[in-house]
């Protein structure tokens, strides 16, 4: 999984709430054999005109102008700025997949659906809580400077805007700990092998017949 | 030591590390792949660049999406390109990493959950998961088996390892003996009908009791199968000689001393006296008749005998409100008989009755007699190629092709509507699969869960028939 140490970017605002992980990545991608590659059906049904299907060329259909990733000023944005409650719905792990492959690395809002917020950290994106007149705020000078960019640092714990001013956020220890050294859940457990080898010898030792078996 | 449970006995023999946070990290024996799952944990492991931690505890099979047509053609020949090409990633991943596959023209291919008992894969005292809800079937041989996700499938692949917390243990007590014509599927959406869907939640459920001791392997299968339709994600039976009998001489399974060994190991495989259940429900088998489920989940099921409810005896609001969208969805009324119910099609297969003692207990009412002309297609899916084989070599393919039935290659097929067979919009199916859920079986579609024999006797009547009529006749 990729580090989250320190990040900054140009921020895209996604003014609407309740975004749900349907619209972050409509039903018919999941059919796909791949976690990557969702980046261009990224909020597939807000951002074309046309209705998506699995496994389909991007390059020329067309496009909701007004749909903010599509304008040029938030092209190459990678700080996703939203509203309340974003991510409800299912709880497709093909949300945050979708998100990270098409270059967000964080995700700013008042609240979070919880089941996103949990696939976001599996996934190497930090989804940063921020109340909402402070998000009011960013909104505001988002719109009012082209080429608007936050940094987020997880480290200090703080997002910190062009003018230099700086807000707090919370995030769990253990989380952050993960985050900050790019550890997934499987490098987590691989901590502990030399438990798991013990654990297996052991285990060999009592129920032979469980290991050799099978063959490829 | 304490008074333990089975569940207690297999979840600790298979904890490597207990966390400070609850969590424990538990060692899987055996990992069950099929297409639909696998291919992003895959990937995962490539991007990572990391190697499955042990092959000879991965067993993979394509079910869902292969047709149960003609399929001599090979996978190219798919039509649904998606389809297609998630049964083609499984092949190659398996072939990468030198994963066991039982290709789709192989004759051991089939369901997962019919392909791992009957190749001694799944073995009594075993940790099981697969990225499939119904993992729960293994069970039946007094292993801790259940559903994981995608991620999780990952995590097992790189460690052989799973994150996971421990559950309540729950005791599902069944005394005294089924009737004629009443099976282990009536049982379990019995039991279902008494829990609720949810009712199992968090729970690992034990099926104990008289009545158990007494059912086959196969029909423990059918009834763990279907814990995770009463909300748990494990069910399980105690291992005995039934268990045994069956296991022994299956491919997988340990042979000469090391049988001796293991039967050895596996006589502990049971819940001790005493042991602590945080629930208890008691079953009487007497009670149970055969059944009909008349909604669209599970727990809405009646005896055959009974009328479909009437929301009016509901005082409950939001019951009552689910009991009318149910009746609105599935086109029936009110005080309406079940045997009233006409079905457009008939589905013998699914991980929960496709194996061999269920296609000769749908074969037994459909000899001699003939599908119904309202219904306009009966198909009889084996779950696996051995299956279809033994089915074939007792000649019940015949018996059903001489009713008008149509026998088909093996896999998951309209259970849930993954390859080509589908129902169509308001169509009503008499099915053995385990979920009668809005769209399950295809857009629109009425499913109605039976067993086999009621799923037969439906075809050759044309609607829902008491099938002990049929075999006292
Ligand atoms: S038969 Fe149905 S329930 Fe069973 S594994 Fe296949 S799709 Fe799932």
């Amino acid at each position: 999984m990729n580090k989250f140490i320190q990040h900054t970017g140009i921020v895209a605002p996604l003014d609407r709430a309740n975004v749900d992980t349907d619209m972050i990545i409509p039903k018919q991608f999941l059919k796909s054999i791949k976690r990557s590659g969702f980046g261009v059906y990224l909020f597939d049904e807000i951002r074309y005109l046309d209705e998506g299907v699995a496994d389909q060329d991007c390059t020329n259909r067309p496009l909701n102008k007004d749909f903010v990733l599509n304008q040029a000023r938030y092209q190459q944005s990678s700080v996703l700025l939203a509203r309340t409650n974003f991510g409800c719905g299912s709880s497709r792990e093909h949300a945050p997949w979708a998100l990270e492959d098409y270059g967000f690395r964080t995700v700013i809002a008042p609240s979070f659906a919880d089941i996103f917020y949990n696939n976001c950290f599996k996934n190497g994106i930090l989804p940063v809580v921020l109340n909402e007149e402070i998000v009011d705020q960013l909104f505001t000078e988002c719109a009012a400077q082209e080429g608007y960019e936050l940094c987020v640092d997880l480290e200090q714990q703080q997002v910190v805007t062009p003018s230099g001013e700086r807000f707090d956020f919370e995030v769990e220890e253990f989380r952050k700990h993960c985050l900050l050294n790019g550890l997934d859940d499987i490098d987590l457990t691989l901590q502990n092998v030399d438990d798991i080898s013990a654990f297996e010898a052991k285990h060999k030792q009592q129920s032979p017949w469980l290991f050799g078996a099978i063959k490829g | 030591m304490a008074a333990r449970t089975l569940y207690d006995k297999l979840f600790e023999a298979h904890t490597v590390r207990q966390t400070e946070d609850g969590s424990a990290l538990l060692y899987i024996d055996l990992q069950l792949l099929h297409e639909v799952t696998s291919p992003q944990a895959f990937e995962g492991l490539r991007i990572a660049g990391r190697k499955p931690w042990r092959l000879d505890a991965n067993l993979a099979t394509p079910d869902h999406n292969v047709p149960t047509t003609e399929r001599s053609g090979g996978v190219d020949e798919i039509v649904d390109p998606v389809s297609r090409i998630q049964v083609k990633t499984l092949d190659e991943n398996c072939d990468d990493y030198g994963i066991l596959e039982f290709k789709m023209n192989d004759h051991r291919q089939g369901i997962v959950h019919v392909v791992g008992p009957e190749q001694g894969a799944t073995l009594p005292g075993t940790t099981v998961v697969c990225g499939d809800s119904h993992t729960a079937t293994h069970g039946a041989f007094g292993a801790l088996a259940h559903g994981i996700g995608t991620s999780e499938v990952e995590h097992v692949l790189a460690t052989q390892c799973l994150i996971t917390r421990k559950m309540k243990n729950m005791l599902i007590k069944v005394e005294g003996e089924l009737g004629l014509g009443v099976t282990a599927k009536d049982l379990v959406l019995h039991i279902i009908g008494v829990l609720g869907t949810a009712g199992g939640t968090g729970h690992a459920i034990e099926f104990g009791g008289s009545t158990m001791s007494q059912i086959s392997m196969e029909g423990r299968m059918t009834i763990c199968n279907m814990a995770i339709e009463a909300g748990a994600r494990v069910g399980m039976v105690a291992v005995d000689q039934i268990t045994l009998d069956y296991v022994e001489g299956r491919p997988f399974a340990p042979k000469g001393d090391m049988w001796q060994q293991a039967v050895d190991a596996w006589s502990d495989l049971h819940s001790d006296d005493g042991a602590h259940f945080d629930t208890v429900v008691e079953i009487n088998a007497a009670d149970v008749l055969p059944q009909v489920t008349w909604g669209t989940s599970p727990e809405m099921v009646v005896a055959v005998n009974q009328l479909v409810p009437n929301p009016n005896n509901e005082s409950d609001p939001v019951k009552k409100d689910g009991i009318n969208r149910a009746l609105s969805y599935m086109g029936l009324s009110a005080d309406q008989a079940i045997t009233d119910i006409a079905l457009d099609r008939i589905f013998i297969g699914s991980c929960t009755n496709s194996r061999i003692e269920d296609m000769r207990e749908a074969a037994k009412v459909a000899k001699g007699r003939k599908v119904a002309a309202n219904v306009k297609e009966a198909i009889v899916v084996p779950g696996s190629g051995l299956v279809k084989a033994q089915a074939e070599a007792e000649g019940l393919d015949k018996i059903f092709e001489e009713a008008g039935f149509q026998w088909r290659e093996p896999g998951c097929s309209m259970c849930l509507a993954m390859n080509p067979d589908k129902l169509a919009p308001k169509e009503h199916c008499a099915s053995t699969s385990n979920r009668n859920f809005e769209g399950r079986q295809g857009n629109g579609g009425r499913t109605h869960l039976v067993s086999p024999a009621m799923a037969a006797a439906a075809a050759v009547s044309g609607t829902f028939v008491d099938v002990r009529q049929l075999m006292e006749a």
